[in-house]
């Protein structure tokens, strides 16, 4: 889009927020949520749309090691906080385990909510690296419509060093 | 480079620009078209369907073909990598790793080298029966394109076997393949088919009859559980899907729908106020709606949802399918159920009222199904560009280019090869993204890009999306049973009081049935001599569409259910029951069995599990889109609520391509047709959905899952689908297990309606 012009019609202000390890600016408000924040104003398309109203999970992101979702999360609320989207999912010790763990498991079917689910993997495992079936019941919440909730449980399963889900 | 390219001139079309012979056809020769087509210099270039020249029957107004028309399926590029042009879209059925299988087989090329892209809109990509059509739908990719494709591959191989021959001087049957390249096993000397490419620029394609197809005992990849290609893209946030497209210039738009359909915008209170919202680049009183364009999507949203608009009730139209005021599906429920009709006959045999008249015992049952939102994770978008050239660019999620081609051309006046359509990967689908005449954003996208001479990009909100969402039909099935004096059924009468998808569609009803209103209440396999099978259509308000198993993801539960409800009448286990009324049928039989046998051995129950809660079995079959299923599902009830524990799927789709993929194809439509019959239903009050997003619209949850267990068979059938058939036995076999335990004959979906006790 035409910077200038987008320049002249948003009334933000320059907001800063450390997004995946680095320093980005961005003309905002600070109602904007992230999700937006992310897709339009930085171009960062992998993190996904689904409801906007925070039930479907497919907008996850980290906010502080924590999974948080980012439709319902005003950009100006995250200053001072880390951001961790799942484009630096590969860079992280565990999203590198959880991206080989999903991709070992054949996972993703049509993939648009994977995004999220894989980011609420990592958040789960970096808080409890050996997570029962319960633990895992109860922590993947996002919505899939193509039904992979038994390879997720398969893939978490196997990150966790359990036999079964 | 070259490519071979398979013509499709015998489909009778009338564009002989694509005239060319039945099998493939090598464009490398036409290197001046195929740079501007973006192939790489030095590669190889295959396709069914070749660009002859200026169309020879036609006036001499006729096009010549544009460099872009040329239509390449298959480009072995100079790094001993594949390009493939698929014709099939990937929406996580997997088609576009079973279309690199099936190439690479007889290509003898590594799958996983694959690059593959959906096609563009193209007469040569109608690869379907005979190549009069193309669509990703109906479970027809893989079946409908098996031998092409294996033609295809085999035919660049052998091309590719000829240049190796020429370069080593040595006859071509001394020569072998190893995947990705060719062996002189005599001298020990091998060239990559990279290296080979460009010597095959030249060559004719062998005759049909001279390329010889694999023995499938040889086959190396097709039958094996191939990995998907496109797992790291889908776990790493990289997949590409029409919601994500971007081109330099693009505003955003975001809509405001009629509450109903049929009414239109009248003066907006607060434009001046809207307009004024951060963000807004303008306002845009389109056909029934209103849109907000901004250069961010969220700033379009909220002014979109903010916009207060005099909508007006021009009422009933034959132009529209008028949504009135006062409709609710309860009260339509009602409606439809208070018919007494005899309908129209869709299938008969024998005497029906003679059984019934003679009947030593009647049974009747009145079942209902729910109106259903496809709620694929991905809201629909189209992004528009109008190019200097006259052109017109979309980036659209859609299931046949084709399709929505022609009728941007009849919309916009524009020739069909003015009509670039993308289509990137599809955030599900399950029959969302075919043409609907209310149901598709692109009609607004197109024109708000022409209003703003910028391109554009509509996306629906969800909220939007479960207005405008064409859905499953609902139906109202009666159903009366004749058992003789042993307790065996000897007739069943049905009348289905429903309307179906193509006549929803279609917005009227058409000359002939619409077969798929009542598909898996007809054709069924089952020994019942004397059958009347009838439509009581009556026309509903809401949009229709086809969802994942269309007329079968309703009408299997209808007919399954109340075939255990004869089994329960005459005294017999439904398992014996479907046995004997399938007796002779041996592949059948083998498939029940299998599914049987994979669930330990038939236990109907009630019983009491390890974990001490009551359970029970149920049983079901389905013979969907060309394929046999079988199910068994073991349920409990927890806090008045159905839980499913267990699904045992037994599939016979003829064979397969890859095991790996049916299994997750059986998982996803296990899925699905558990969350029809658990949860799952769109329901309308006063003209409005009650729901309009996934707070209210339930679909099947994490904890809902039940643990699914495949067994595949192959009987060596002809090849049927694997996308939609896993789906239609669920529901059924779900609800004989409630029956069962419960005692409570189940008859409407979703049972999450009801409370249960075990």
């Amino acid at each position: 889009m035409d910077g200038d012009e987008a320049d002249k019609i948003i009334k933000g202000k320059t907001m800063k927020l450390e997004i995946n390890g680095e320093m980005r600016e961005l003309d905002a408000e600070p109602e904007m949520p992230l999700l937006w924040a992310l897709r339009d104003v930085l171009g960062m398309t992998g993190t996904k749309y689904g409801c906007g109203i925070a039930q479907c999970g497919a907008c996850s992101v980290l906010v502080d090691g924590v999974v948080t979702r980012s439709c319902v999360t005003p950009v100006g609320s995250l200053e001072g906080s880390k951001v961790s989207t799942i484009e630096a999912m590969e860079e992280d010790a565990v999203g590198q385990k959880v991206v080989a763990a999903w991709v070992k498991h054949q996972v993703p079917q049509c993939g648009y909510c994977q995004s999220g689910q894989v980011m609420a993997a990592v958040s789960l495992l970096k808080e409890n690296a050996a997570p029962s079936a319960e633990d895992v019941r109860a922590s993947m919440q996002n919505l899939c419509r193509c039904g992979t909730y038994n390879a997720i449980h398969a893939a978490l399963s196997d990150l966790a060093g359990q036999e079964n889900a | 480079m070259a490519r071979i390219f398979l013509d499709d001139a015998a489909n009778g079309s009338g564009d002989d620009r694509f005239a060319a012979p039945a099998q493939p056809v090598n464009l490398s020769r036409r290197r001046f078209l195929l740079g501007s087509a973006g192939a790489a210099t030095g590669a190889l270039v295959l396709g069914f369907g070749i660009p002859v020249g200026p169309a020879r029957a036609q006036g001499p107004a006729a096009p010549a073909p544009k460099a872009l028309d040329v239509p390449a399926f298959l480009e072995i590029r100079p790094d001993n990598t594949v390009r493939f042009l698929s014709p099939f879209m990937e929406g996580g059925q997997g088609v576009f790793t079973a279309m690199a299988q099936i190439v690479g087989e007889e290509l003898d090329m590594d799958p996983a080298v694959f690059d593959v892209e959906a096609a563009p809109a193209g007469k040569v990509f109608q690869i379907m029966f005979g190549g009069t059509m193309r669509i990703t739908g109906g479970s027809m990719s893989v079946r409908t394109s098996y031998d092409t494709m294996r033609r295809l591959g085999a035919s660049a191989r052998a091309m590719l076997v000829s240049a190796a021959a020429q370069r080593l001087g040595v006859g071509s049957d001394t020569l072998t393949t190893e995947p990705g390249k060719v062996i002189h096993a005599a001298s020990g000397r091998s060239l990559s088919y990279g290296e080979l490419a460009e010597g095959a620029l030249d060559m004719g394609v062998p005759e049909a009859g001279r390329v010889s197809l694999k023995d499938p005992k040889e086959f190396r990849w097709i039958g094996k559980p191939v990995a998907r290609i496109d797992m790291h893209a889908k776990s790493t946030g990289q997949a590409m899907y029409a919601i994500d497209s971007q081109v330099e210039n693009m505003l955003q738009a975001a809509v405001q729908h009629a509450p109903r359909l049929g009414l239109q915008p009248g003066a907006i209170r607060n434009e001046a106020a809207v307009k004024a919202m951060p963000g807004v680049h303008s306002v845009h009183t389109l056909d029934g709606a209103v849109a907000v364009i901004a250069p961010y999507w969220w700033h379009a949203r909220q002014a979109a949802d903010a916009l207060d608009v005099d909508w007006q009730d021009p009422g009933e139209s034959a132009d529209v399918r008028y949504m009135p005021a006062d409709f609710a599906t309860e009260a339509f429920t009602k409606h439809l159920s208070s018919q007494t009709g005899r309908g129209e006959e869709a299938e008969s045999a024998g005497d029906s009222a003679a059984a019934f008249a003679s009947a030593a015992k009647v049974v009747e049952g009145e079942f209902t199904s729910q109106y259903l939102h496809h709620a694929q994770l991905e809201p629909p978008s189209t992004l528009a560009r109008f190019n200097d050239d006259g052109s017109l660019d979309l980036w659209m999620p859609n299931q046949g280019p084709e399709i929505f081609q022609a009728a941007i051309a009849a919309k916009t006046g524009l020739a069909p090869e003015k009509i670039n359509i993308h289509s990137p990967l599809l955030g599900g689908f399950f029959g969302r993204h075919f043409q609907y005449t209310w149901g598709n954003p692109y009609p607004h996208a197109i024109a708000l890009a022409k209003a703003t001479g910028r391109p554009v990009k509509l996306i629906w909100s969800r909220e939007e999306e479960f207005l405008r969402d064409p859905m499953r039909p609902m139906a109202v099935v009666k159903f009366k049973g004749a058992l003789d004096a042993e307790g065996w059924p000897v007739g069943l009468d049905v009348v289905s009081v429903c309307e179906g998808p193509g006549e929803g569609i279609a917005n009227k009803r058409g000359e002939k049935l619409d077969d798929s209103a009542l598909e898996g209440i007809t054709a069924k396999s089952y020994a019942i001599p004397n059958r009347r099978i009838a439509q009581l259509y009556v026309k509903n308000p809401i949009t229709l569409a086809y969802w994942r198993s269309v007329g079968n993801s309703m009408n299997d539960f209808f007919y399954e259910s109340f075939l255990d409800e004869m089994a329960d009448a005459g005294g017999k286990d439904p398992y014996a029951l479907r046995l004997k009324l399938l007796e002779g049928n041996e592949r059948l039989t083998t498939l029940l069995n299998a599914a049987v046998e994979l669930s330990g051995g038939w236990k109907r129950g009630p019983f009491t599990a390890a974990d001490g809660t009551r359970r029970a079995r149920g049983i079901a079959m389905a013979s969907p889109f060309g394929s046999e299923a079988a199910a068994v599902a073991e349920v409990s009830i927890q806090d008045g609520q159905v839980v499913v524990h267990d699904v045992w799927e037994a599939i016979d789709p003829g064979s397969i391509v890859n095991p790996a993929i049916v299994e997750a194809q059986v998982n996803s439509a296990v899925a699905l047709g558990l969350s029809q019959v658990l949860v799952e239903g769109a329901e309308y009050e006063a003209g409005m959905p009650v729901a309009r997003n996934f707070d209210v619209y339930q679909i099947l949850r994490p904890e809902q899952m039940a643990k699914v267990h495949v067994k595949i068979v192959e009987s060596g059938a002809e090849m049927g689908g694997i996308g939609e058939p896993p789906l239609p036995a669920i529901p059924p076999a779900v609800a004989n297990a409630v029956s069962v335990l419960t005692g409570k004959r189940v008859r409407v979906m979703p049972l999450s309606k009801e409370s249960f006790e075990a």
